[in-house]
């Protein structure tokens, strides 16, 4: 299936699928079930997931595959999202242009502040991009209000020109739509106690999302990703063996800065406004932060990083003092207003603190995110079923058998670190 | 003129360089020829390292020039020299220690042939046979099939050492450059990098080794140049050397 | 000329932050080799220590004045201060109107104490470990404390008062034999400036001539060798990261009654600072020292009216400007050893 060895085909495929019925997989608990607040199947949230989970998948062509640790991505999904919302307001609602555009000046943006960043490496590149991330939130909220407007934004007007599209009725809005399929169209289904939404734009969004996976497998399995892990593994070696590593790198920024423009252009397609928050530097940690969580340089990492985060962060913000005492009811009471207070920072407001903390157990604890965590388990369980095994065998003292078995399940343990 | 007729490959011309006020290479004069092995000895600390350094690219010469096939290297980038046919193999092994053996090598080659930029994505690592398969033969070749998925990083001193020597060759370079290829070698392993040495030796390959160890040197060399204290005091074959007062004063004179 | 000075002193104050925490962050880069991402949270930490000695000083209880009445006639409630009874009225309501440099006195062991745990429980766990999970985990450290102190704060500035006395401002103009009223700068920005070359001057001349401080030098050059000969680097190096953690408090602390602490001021300098480390030369105090006046006074010349009308927005980014054209053109700053940054 398109080009891709078996184990990538297997995964493309569970990320489709997962895609496609995402609306069930989210909605697992009855509408009114006092679960029902863990459900994650409306649109604006499985959007969110798609589009941070292109940003991330993107980020981590630059970060996980060359080693280049960028703190001023959040730029390009900015740019992507100003760019969208001009083609919005002078030429046209249909969202493709809209996106084309998005991607096509975000990736110009890219190869310039990536041209720059990338004379120095280390810290120095994460240093510089961080300067960058910062003056363009600066300039984005002062200077370029023109272009941005400023504190308050951009959002379609009625009054815009939008050159391409027949004029609008009396008394109707502008809408993100594609060639007339307006994005914020929903179908519910009501089935029993469940209810499953359909959304339009979640679905768009979902098909850009499969075929960015697609390419970062490509990219994954390709000589020029091989590359790309080469230079961060022993950039010096790879001077010495010929490669001249500067247009290397540079691809790779400007990959993952079109990646973040294509998710900003998103954003603006399915909720047509952008304000300058959107690039400020937290925007741009949040990023690396995913990336870590879920696993830099695998390929599932990120996509789950993101969407773990934005689950948590819609769930844990919704809780509040009173959902927790619904929660502990049924311990005695001092202990009940104790958990509350212990666990009341974490919740709610407290969400980025939880955040923190979950960032750095994982920076300590599993660098390699959760991809990694996941491996561990499995090899954790692979090696108890071998130790046993061999142990039997060696009973009967035949060590031949015992090593072949050790290494077969080496062998899976190593097959599985691959297909992460 | 005799000499005009050998087919020189690297030509080092009055090459001088200094660190502040040290004077690590002078009058440094060098031509090897086609097809031979040149060996370079010396204390250290006599610069046969930076020799190098300047002939890669590492480093700029002070004064003088790098010329390889006729084609001057000084002031090219160390990738370009490379692509010109010359490959190192380091004092300490460079190699890319998170990947696997038979990554390394393969990465080598397609470094090699992607060396400019090639944004290649819809090739597949496992859909580029005819490289595969060159690695996998030089792999076997040089005794390391055994570990062709092992983590590099995990390899034993001597194994790392044969890797990087496998990465160079499956560039087929025109110059291949050594840079102390037994250094705290086992008696065993020395001896059978002697042998590889002298199997790709036979190929034709022409090759500058920095060697301490003169059992090596006496084995493989068809020429010696002594290096001490940045200048070329001796030059000539490996007998000439073995005999020359002037080289063992040279060496004795450092270890006093 | 007064326009000049005027944006000098302007430079001065927040040249000051900068150049502390630049300081901070160069000693710990120099000596563990670290990129600390939190240190900007000390600096913010700092500050709230002035907060919460004014909040803890201004704690009391509520009784009524019989000789006050309030616009009703009724007797007046008023709020007491703990203070009040401990030293009485007077010397309680000095005592209140110091906090912010009295705040000194606890800020210092409880800087050099969460530096010592920061350094002993984390940091050193990561001297091993790449750059990159440095940045991160320090960026996740930073992350924590600045949502714990939100949790405890809010997230509201929370203005810190200077002692009265140095509330108000002072005619610089005149003093210097210039026009009256030509430069009027703020008393308390004036003790910033101070207290910063103090504690700047008292490091200095802490590592230049204290053998303890010799050691630590050394080591910031060639920690091998120090370690060859039997020193133990390693208490030296936690014990100047305690100092580094206070000189960032300190430098918060000063700093409270000019920005009215907020949870978010620790990255807001923290991303400058290292603009300013790099900007000063990655490793080298004095460099740190300088740009960190250099910049500050940039930015000042930068706000300066004549410029914004030509160049507007240009206050908003010219230190990231200046960082991005220096690693360009001179990556290993102005200050910085050759070959430090050059790769
Ligand atoms: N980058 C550098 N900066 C300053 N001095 C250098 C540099 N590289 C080498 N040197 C000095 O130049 C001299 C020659 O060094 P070089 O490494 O070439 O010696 P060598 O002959 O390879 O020795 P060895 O047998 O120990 O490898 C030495 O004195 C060394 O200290
Ligand atoms: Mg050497």
């Amino acid at each position: 299936m398109f080009k891709l060895e078996k184990k990538d085909a297997i995964l493309l495929l569970i990320v489709a699928l997962m895609l496609i019925f995402a609306p069930f997989i989210l909605n697992p608990f009855p509408e009114n079930s006092g679960l029902a607040q863990f459900n994650a199947g409306y649109p604006d949230l499985m959007q969110r997931f798609v589009f941070f989970g292109i940003f991330a998948i993107g980020f981590n062509i630059l970060f996980g595959l060359t080693g280049y640790l960028s703190f001023g991505h959040a730029i390009f999904l900015g740019v992507g999202s100003y760019a969208a919302i001009w083609v919005m307001k002078l030429l046209t609602m249909n969202i493709l242009l809209a996106i084309i555009v998005a991607i096509i000046i975000s990736g110009l943006a890219a190869l310039v502040i990536g041209w720059i960043s990338l004379r120095r490496s280390g810290i120095y590149f994460s240093i510089i991009t961080l300067a960058f991330a910062m003056m363009s939130f600066a300039l984005a909220y002062s200077v370029l209000t023109p272009i941005t407007g400023g504190e308050t934004g951009l959002q379609p007007k009625v009054t815009d020109p939008r050159i391409l599209d027949s004029a609008l009725l009396a008394g109707d809005t502008p809408k993100a739509n594609l060639f007339g399929l307006d994005m914020t169209a929903t179908y519910n289904w009501q089935v029993g106690d469940w209810v499953f939404t359909f959304n339009v734009g979640y679905y768009v969004a979902a098909i850009l999302m499969f075929l960015c996976f697609y390419l970062s497998i490509r990219i994954f399995s390709s000589p020029f990703g091989m590359m790309l892990r080469a230079i961060k593994s022993n950039q010096q070696r790879m001077n010495y063996s010929g490669l001249n590593s500067k247009p290397y790198t540079l691809a790779a920024f400007v990959i993952s800065g079109m990646y973040a423009g294509l998710a900003g252009g998103l954003m603006v397609a399915m909720d047509t406004q952008v304000g300058p928050e959107r690039m400020f530097w937290t925007a741009s940690g949040e990023v690396v932060v995913m990336t870590i969580l879920g696993g830099a340089g695998t390929l599932v990492g990120p996509f789950l990083g993101a969407g773990l985060i934005k689950y948590m962060e819609n769930i844990i913000s919704k809780i509040n003092v009173g959902v927790l005492h619904d929660w502990f009811y049924w311990l005695p009471d001092w202990l009940e207003n104790f958990v509350v207070t212990i666990i009341y920072p974490f919740v709610g407001k407290g969400w980025n603190l939880t955040l923190g903390v979950i960032f750095m157990l994982v920076v300590i604890f599993i660098p390699g995110g959760l991809v990694e965590g996941i491996r561990r388990i499995i090899n954790w369980f692979v090696k108890r079923k071998n130790i046993s095994a061999s142990r039997e065998i060696t009973d009967s003292d035949n060590m031949q058998q015992a090593g072949e078995i050790q290494q077969a399940g080496e062998e899976a343990a190593s097959r599985g670190k691959n297909n992460g | 003129m005799a000499e005009a007729a050998k087919n020189i490959v690297l030509h080092i011309a009055d090459v001088h360089k200094s660190f502040g006020g040290l004077h690590a290479l002078a009058d440094v004069d060098l031509a090897v020829e086609e097809g031979k092995t040149h060996a370079i000895i010396g204390p250290n600390g006599a610069g046969k390292s930076t020799l190098l350094n300047v002939i890669v690219g590492k480093l700029e010469p002070t004064r003088g020039k790098v010329v390889l096939d006729g084609e001057l290297l000084t002031g090219k980038k160390p990738h370009e020299i490379n692509q010109m046919g010359v490959a190192r193999v380091f004092q300490t092994p460079e190699i890319f220690p998170e990947l696997s053996v038979l990554d390394n090598v393969m990465i080598s080659a397609f470094a090699k042939r992607d060396g400019a930029f090639k944004l290649n994505i819809m090739n597949s690592l496992e859909s580029e046979t005819d490289i595969q398969e060159k690695a996998r033969k030089i792999i076997i070749d040089f005794g390391l099939d055994k570990q062709i998925n092992e983590h590099s990083g995990a390899l034993s001193r001597g194994h790392k050492r044969r890797l990087e020597l496998a990465m160079c060759l499956i560039q087929e370079p025109r110059l291949l450059l050594l840079d102390e290829p037994t250094a705290g070698m086992s008696r065993h392993d020395t001896s059978t990098t002697i042998d590889l040495l002298k199997e790709i030796k036979s190929t034709g390959m022409t090759i500058v080794i920095i060697e301490h160890d003169m059992h090596v040197v006496f084995s493989v060399a068809d020429k010696v140049s002594v290096l001490a204290g940045g200048r070329i005091i001796a030059e000539g074959s490996p007998e000439e050397i073995r005999a020359s007062e002037k080289v063992k004063k040279a060496y004795l004179g450092e270890a006093q | 000329m007064e326009a000049i000075i005027l944006q000098i002193m302007n430079g001065l104050d927040k040249g000051s932050a900068y150049a502390l925490i630049a300081l901070g962050l160069t000693l710990i880069f120099g000596t563990l080799g670290v990129v600390n991402f939190a240190h900007g949270a000390l600096f913010m930490i700092g500050a709230f220590c002035a907060v919460t000695l004014n909040k803890i000083l201004n704690l009391g209880y509520v009784t009524i004045d019989p000789t006050q009445t309030d616009f009703l006639g009724n007797p007046l409630k008023v709020k007491i201060p703990y203070v009040y009874n401990i030293f009485g009225e007077n010397i309680g309501n000095i005592i209140i109107d110091w906090s912010v440099p009295l705040a000194i006195l606890i800020t210092i062991p409880i800087m050099v104490i969460i530096g010592v745990i920061m350094e002993r429980g984390l940091i050193r766990h990561f001297y091993k470990r790449p750059h990159a999970d440095q940045i991160l985990v320090t960026f996740g450290l930073a992350i924590v404390l600045q949502e714990i102190i939100k949790y405890f704060y809010g997230a509201n500035p929370i203005p810190t008062p200077a002692p009265e006395a140095f509330s108000g401002t002072f005619d610089f103009g005149k003093m210097i034999g210039l026009k009256a009223h030509s430069i009027i700068y703020p008393y308390w920005r004036m003790i910033y400036f101070i207290f910063a070359a103090v504690i700047i001057t008292a490091i200095f001349v802490f590592l230049k001539f204290t053998t303890f401080g010799m050691v630590v030098r050394a080591g910031m050059v060639d920690r091998e060798t120090v370690e060859i000969l039997g020193i133990n680097i390693d208490k030296r190096f936690t014990i100047m990261f305690g100092i580094a953690a206070a000189v960032a408090g300190l430098a918060g602390l000063m700093y409270a009654p000019i920005i009215s602490p907020n949870y978010h001021m620790g990255m807001d300098f923290l991303v400058i600072s290292f603009v300013v480390v790099v900007v000063g030369g990655m490793g080298s105090l004095p460099g740190a020292v300088l740009a960190g006046f250099l910049l500050g006074m940039l930015e000042s010349f930068a706000s300066m009216s004549v410029v914004l009308n030509i160049l507007p927005g240009l206050n908003q980014i010219i230190v990231y400007l200046v960082a991005i054209i220096i690693l360009l053109v001179r990556p290993r700053g102005l200050m910085g050893r050759k070959g430090v940054m050059e790769d």
